[in-house]
C-alpha cells in the first residue's frame, strides 16, 4: 500500500487540479471532482487504487440552493451535489467523492456499470432530487408513486401537508392512480421474451399484501412453472419521508423518528444518529453512558434477532418457533421497559447521553434473562438449526459469493455469512465497543442456512457483551456535561442566569449544532446503518441522509432468487432479515 | 323392518359422530397447538372454550359467501362439496366395531382408495376454477402431490391386505386378533401415515395451501361456508386417515376390558393427536423435495415391503 492518502492519489491521477479536498468532521477523505471526471475517478478508486474501494457504501445528493453559507471549507459553485461514499474492506478506509451540479435539471453519468448496487441509489436520487443519470437502465421513481409531482427532498418541495393545498381525490384522479398501479412488464424493466411456440411465462404479483413479505413489499415474478426466471422488486409502500423530516425537526426531536426506521432495532437507530450528532457537536460522553448504550443496543440486537428467528422458521412453514421466540422477546422487552419505559420505540438515547439513569434492580432483571436464554437457544438449535427439513430448505438456497455481496453493498450478518469477518463494532469500534470481548461469527457458504447460523451465533455473542456490561457498569453520570447535551443537565441552571438561558433555549428551540459534515456508521442488527448529517449551524440539520442496510439487501433479491422456486424466494426473504421501514425510510 | 331402522340409525350416528368429531377437532387442534406453543388458545367461549366450535360455526355460516366474478361459477360452487362428500362416504366402510358399520363391502380398501382419488378433484378443480394465480399454483401442487402419494398409499396397504387375504376392512381387523399388523407391516404403516398426511395436505405436507408462499393456495378465493367445507373436510380427512390406521394396523376395535367402540376411538384420537403434533413441530419441504421423497424413497420402500411380505408368505406356506 502506498503512503499517499487516497486524496493525494486521486490528485496525482487527475492532475492538474480538479480534485478539491474538503474537510469533514468524521475524518473521511472527502473531495470534490468535476462531473465529467467523476465516472473515471470512481472507476479508478474501484479498480486501480491500491486500496480497492470495492463497495459502493452510499450514493446520495444534497440540494445546496438553500445554504446560508456558514459551512466551512471550500465548495464549488453548484445547485446540487451528488455524494458517493465508497468503502474498502481491504484497507478499512472510506472515501467520499462529491460532484457539484448546476441547473434545475442536472444530470450525471450513471455508475451502474461500475456497481450494480448503484441502480437503486441512483433511482432514489432521481426520485428525491430530480437529478438524472445518463446510461441508467431504468431510471424510474422508486420510493414515491409514479404519479407524484416534484422531487420531495428538494428544498422547495413542501414537507408537511399544511404547506400544500387540501388533498382531493376526484374520480378521474383515482382512476389515473389505479391505472398507474397496474402491472405492465415494460414499465418494470421486464421484457416479454418470446419463448417456444405456444408457451409463455406467467407473471405473478407477490404483494404488496402477502404473508411471506413481512410488510408492504411487491415483487413481480416471471414464472416458468414454479421456477422464477426474473423478479422485480417494488418498494416505497413504507416511505414516510424520514430524511425530509430531518430537515424540519430539531436535532433533539428527530430522535423518535430514528426509532421507526428499523422498527425492530429500537435504540440501535438512536445510537447511529446520536453518535453522528455528538461528533458534529464535539461531545464526549461519560463511560457509563457508553456502557449503558452498548447494553441497550445489544439487548435490542437480541430482540431483533429473536423476531427474525421465529419468522424465518415460519416462512419455511414451521408454525411454533415464532411463538417461542416472541415469548423470549417479551422478556427482553420487560428489561427494556423497566429501563426505558417504552418497548419497541423507546427513543431513549439523547444527544450527549441517555434519558435517565438505570433504574434500581436493573441488574437483577438482566441477570435473570442471561440465565434464561441459553437454554432456550439450545432448544431452538435442536428444533430449527439441526432439523433436517429446515436444512433441506435452506442449504444451498439463495447463495451469494463474497464478491457479489461486496458489489451489491451487502453488510452485516448477510456479509459475514459469505465468509468475510467484518463487524463495525470490531473494525471501527465506537461507543466503547473496543473494550468488550466478543467474536465475529462467520459462515462460509453465503446461503440461507449460513445467514441463519451467523445470526443465531450473534445472539450468543450479544449476550456475552450484555454480561460484560452487567459486570462492569462504571459509575458516573448518565449524560455529558457538555452544553450541547440535550436536554442539558440541570445542576447549574438554578445558580447562574447564563446557564439558565442556555438551558431554556436548548430545551425550547433545541441545541444549535456547529456547522459541519459527518457520517457515522454502526453495526445495526441488520447490517450497517449510518447517518450522514450536514449542519449549517442551525437548530435543524441541513441534510439528513440515512443509509440503511435493508435497502441494498432488498436490491439484491432478484439476483439471489433467479432460477429458484417460489418457496426458495420466501426462504431468501426470511433469511435476509429486512425491515421494510428500513428499506423505504 | 328393524334391520332397515338399525341401518338408518347407524348411518345417522356415523354421520353425526364424524361431523361432531371433525368440528370438535377445530377446537382440539387449536387448544393442543396452543399448549405446545406456550399460549392459551381459545378459552373464552363456554367452559374451556368448548363453545368456540359453535361460535366458529355461526361465524362461518353468516359470512358473506362471495364468488369472485372471474371464477368458473359452477365448478367453484361444486368443489367444496366434493371433498366433504368423498371423505364422508369413505366412513361407510369403516368398521367401528364388528357390528357398527354402515356398509360391509368386501372391497372396502378399494372403495377408500377410489374415494380418495375422487377427493383430488376437489382441491385441483378448486384451484383451477378460482381463476387466480395463487389458487392455480396451489391446485397444481395438490394435483401432483396427491396423485403421487396415492400410488404408495395404495401399495402400502397391500401388505395388510395380503396378510388378511381380504379387501374387507372387517376381515382385516379380525385377522389382527393375534398380532396387530403394525408389527409385521411396520414399513407399510409408516408409508401409509406419510401418504395420509400428504393426502390430507396437512403440515408438513401442506404445500397446496402453503400460507407463507401461496397465501392460502387452492382455497384463497373461498369464503363463508364454502371455505368452511374445505376446512371441515380437512378435519374429516384427518379423522378418516386416523381411523384407517387404527383399522389397518392397530387392530381396530380390538382390545381388552373396555367396550370395542371405546378402543376404536382411543386409537383414532391418538393418531389425530399425532397429526396435530406434526403440525406444531415441523416445517414444510419444497415441492420438488416432496416429490423426490415420494418417488425416490417411498415408492421403492413400499414395493420392497410388498415383495418381502409376499416372499415371507410364500415361504411360510
Amino acid at each position: 500500500m502506498s503512503d499517499k492518502t487516497v486524496l493525494e492519489e486521486l490528485q496525482g491521477r487527475f492532475a492538474p487540479g480538479p480534485v478539491l479536498p474538503q474537510k469533514t468532521l468524521d475524518g473521511i477523505p472527502t473531495a470534490w471532482v468535476p462531473a465529467e471526471k467523476c465516472h473515471d475517478a470512481l472507476k479508478y478508486l474501484k479498480y486501480e487504487s491500491p486500496r480497492r474501494f470495492r463497495m459502493l457504501y452510499d450514493l446520495t445528493a444534497i440540494d445546496e440552493r438553500a445554504r446560508t453559507g456558514k459551512t466551512p471549507g471550500q465548495r464549488p459553485d453548484g445547485d446540487f451535489s451528488v455524494v458517493y461514499h465508497l468503502l474498502s474492506y481491504d484497507s478499512n478506509e472510506d472515501v467520499r467523492l462529491k460532484v457539484a451540479l448546476k441547473g434545475d435539471r442536472p444530470s450525471l453519468r450513471s455508475a451502474v456499470d461500475i456497481w450494480p448496487a448503484a441502480n437503486w441509489y441512483e433511482r432514489e436520487v432521481w426520485d428525491m432530487f430530480g437529478i438524472g443519470f445518463e446510461g441508467h437502465p431504468h431510471l424510474r421513481r422508486i420510493l414515491m408513486p409514479p404519479t407524484w409531482e416534484g422531487h420531495p427532498l428538494r428544498k422547495d418541495h413542501p414537507a408537511r401537508a399544511t404547506e400544500m393545498g387540501p388533498f382531493r381525490l376526484p374520480e378521474e384522479k383515482m382512476e389515473e392512480e389505479q391505472k398507474a398501479l397496474q402491472f405492465r412488464p415494460e414499465d418494470w424493466g421486464m421484457k416479454r421474451k418470446p419463448r417456444a411456440e405456444g408457451t409463455d411465462y406467467m407473471f405473478l404479483n407477490l404483494g404488496p399484501h402477502h404473508p411471506g413479505t413481512h410488510g408492504l413489499l411487491r415483487i413481480v415474478l416471471e414464472l416458468d412453472g414454479e421456477e422464477i426466471s426474473d423478479a422485480v422488486v417494488e418498494i416505497g409502500f413504507h416511505h414516510r419521508g424520514a430524511e425530509k423530516m430531518g430537515e424540519r425537526q430539531s436535532w433533539h426531536t428527530y430522535i423518535p423518528y430514528t426509532d421507526r426506521i428499523d422498527y425492530l432495532g429500537g435504540v440501535i437507530n438512536n445510537l447511529a444518529y446520536v453518535l453522528a450528532v455528538e461528533r458534529l457537536a464535539g461531545i464526549e460522553v461519560p463511560e457509563r453512558v457508553q456502557v449503558i448504550r452498548v447494553m441497550l443496543t445489544e439487548l435490542f440486537r437480541i430482540e431483533s434477532h429473536l423476531v427474525w428467528y421465529g419468522t424465518f422458521a415460519q416462512d419455511l412453514g414451521g408454525l411454533s418457533p415464532v411463538f417461542y421466540t416472541f415469548n423470549d422477546r417479551e422478556r427482553v422487552f420487560a428489561i427494556i421497559e423497566a429501563v426505558c419505559g417504552g418497548r419497541m420505540h423507546p427513543s431513549w438515547f439523547r444527544i450527549g447521553g441517555v434519558a435517565q439513569d438505570l433504574p434500581r434492580g436493573w441488574d437483577k432483571l438482566v441477570r435473570e434473562f442471561l440465565d434464561y436464554l441459553p437454554g432456550r437457544l439450545a432448544e431452538y438449535d435442536n428444533m430449527i438449526m439441526k432439523n433436517r427439513l429446515y436444512k433441506m430448505r435452506t442449504k444451498g438456497v439463495g447463495r451469494i459469493t463474497l464478491d457479489e455481496a461486496i458489489e451489491w453493498g451487502i453488510t452485516g450478518p448477510n456479509l459475514r455469512a459469505c465468509g468475510l469477518e467484518w463487524d463495525f463494532r470490531k473494525k471501527r469500534p465506537y461507543s466503547g465497543y473496543g473494550q468488550f470481548e466478543f467474536e465475529i461469527p462467520t459462515a462460509a457458504d453465503g446461503d440461507c442456512y449460513s445467514r441463519a447460523a451467523v445470526r443465531v451465533e450473534e445472539i450468543r455473542q450479544s449476550m456475552r457483551i450484555v454480561e460484560q456490561c452487567l459486570n462492569n457498569m462504571p459509575p458516573g453520570h448518565h449524560k455529558s456535561e457538555h452544553p450541547l447535551a440535550t436536554p442539558p443537565l440541570k445542576g447549574h441552571t438554578m445558580h447562574d442566569i447564563e446557564t439558565l438561558i442556555d438551558h431554556f433555549l436548548g430545551v425550547s428551540w433545541g441545541p444549535v449544532i456547529p456547522p459541519g459534515e459527518v457520517s457515522f456508521g454502526i453495526e445495526a442488527a441488520k447490517g450497517n446503518n449510518s447517518y450522514y448529517l450536514i449542519s449549517d449551524g442551525n437548530t435543524v440539520s441541513y441534510r439528513t441522509r440515512i443509509r440503511t442496510p435493508s435497502f441494498p439487501h432488498m436490491q439484491a433479491i432478484p439476483m439471489m432468487c433467479r432460477g429458484l422456486m417460489i418457496p426458495d424466494l420466501i426462504a431468501i426473504l426470511g433469511s435476509i432479515d429486512f425491515i421494510l421501514a428500513d428499506v423505504d425510510r | 323392518m328393524s334391520e332397515a331402522l338399525r341401518s338408518i340409525i347407524i348411518i345417522l350416528s356415523v354421520i353425526g359422530g364424524v361431523m361432531t368429531i371433525a368440528a370438535g377437532l377445530i377446537w382440539v387442534e387449536r387448544r393442543l397447538l396452543a399448549l405446545w406453543q406456550d399460549r392459551y388458545g381459545p378459552n373464552r367461549v363456554g367452559a374451556f372454550g368448548l363453545l368456540q366450535v359453535l361460535a366458529d360455526m355461526i361465524k362461518v355460516l353468516t359470512k358473506e359467501d362471495w364468488i369472485p366474478p372471474f371464477a368458473d361459477k359452477s365448478v367453484f360452487f361444486l368443489t367444496p362439496a366434493i371433498i366433504a362428500i368423498t371423505t364422508l362416504l369413505t366412513f361407510a366402510v369403516i368398521p367401528f366395531t364388528s357390528t357398527i358399520l354402515v356398509a360391509d363391502l368386501n372391497i372396502g380398501v378399494l372403495f377408500f382408495l377410489a374415494m380418495s382419488s375422487l377427493g383430488v378433484y376437489s382441491v385441483t378443480l378448486a384451484g383451477w376454477a378460482s381463476a387466480s394465480k395463487y389458487s392455480l399454483l396451489g391446485g397444481l401442487r395438490a394435483a401432483a402431490q396427491m396423485i403421487s402419494y396415492e400410488v404408495f398409499m395404495g401399495l402400502s396397504l397391500m401388505g395388510a391386505v395380503m396378510l388378511a387375504g381380504s379387501f374387507d376392512l372387517r376381515v382385516i381387523v379380525e385377522a389382527q386378533r393375534g398380532l396387530w399388523y403394525v408389527v409385521p407391516q411396520f414399513a407399510g404403516f409408516v408409508i401409509f401415515f406419510i401418504a395420509g398426511v400428504a393426502e390430507t395436505h396437512r403440515l408438513p405436507f401442506d404445500l397446496p395451501e402453503a400460507e407463507s408462499e401461496l397465501v392460502a393456495g387452492y382455497h384463497s378465493e373461498y369464503s363463508g361456508m364454502k371455505f368452511g367445507m374445505f376446512f371441515v373436510g380437512e378435519y374429516i380427512g384427518i379423522t378418516l386417515i386416523s381411523a384407517l390406521i387404527t383399522v389397518l394396523f392397530f387392530g381396530g376395535w380390538l382390545g381388552p376390558v373396555l367396550p370395542p367402540v371405546v378402543w376404536f376411538l382411543i386409537k383414532t384420537f391418538f393418531f389425530i393427536g399425532f397429526f396435530i403434533l406434526l403440525r406444531a413441530a415441523l416445517p414444510r419441504p419444497r415441492y420438488d423435495q416432496l416429490m423426490a421423497l415420494g418417488w425416490k424413497v417411498l415408492l421403492p420402500v413400499s414395493l420392497l415391503n410388498l415383495a418381502v411380505t409376499g416372499g415371507i408368505m410364500l415361504a411360510g406356506r
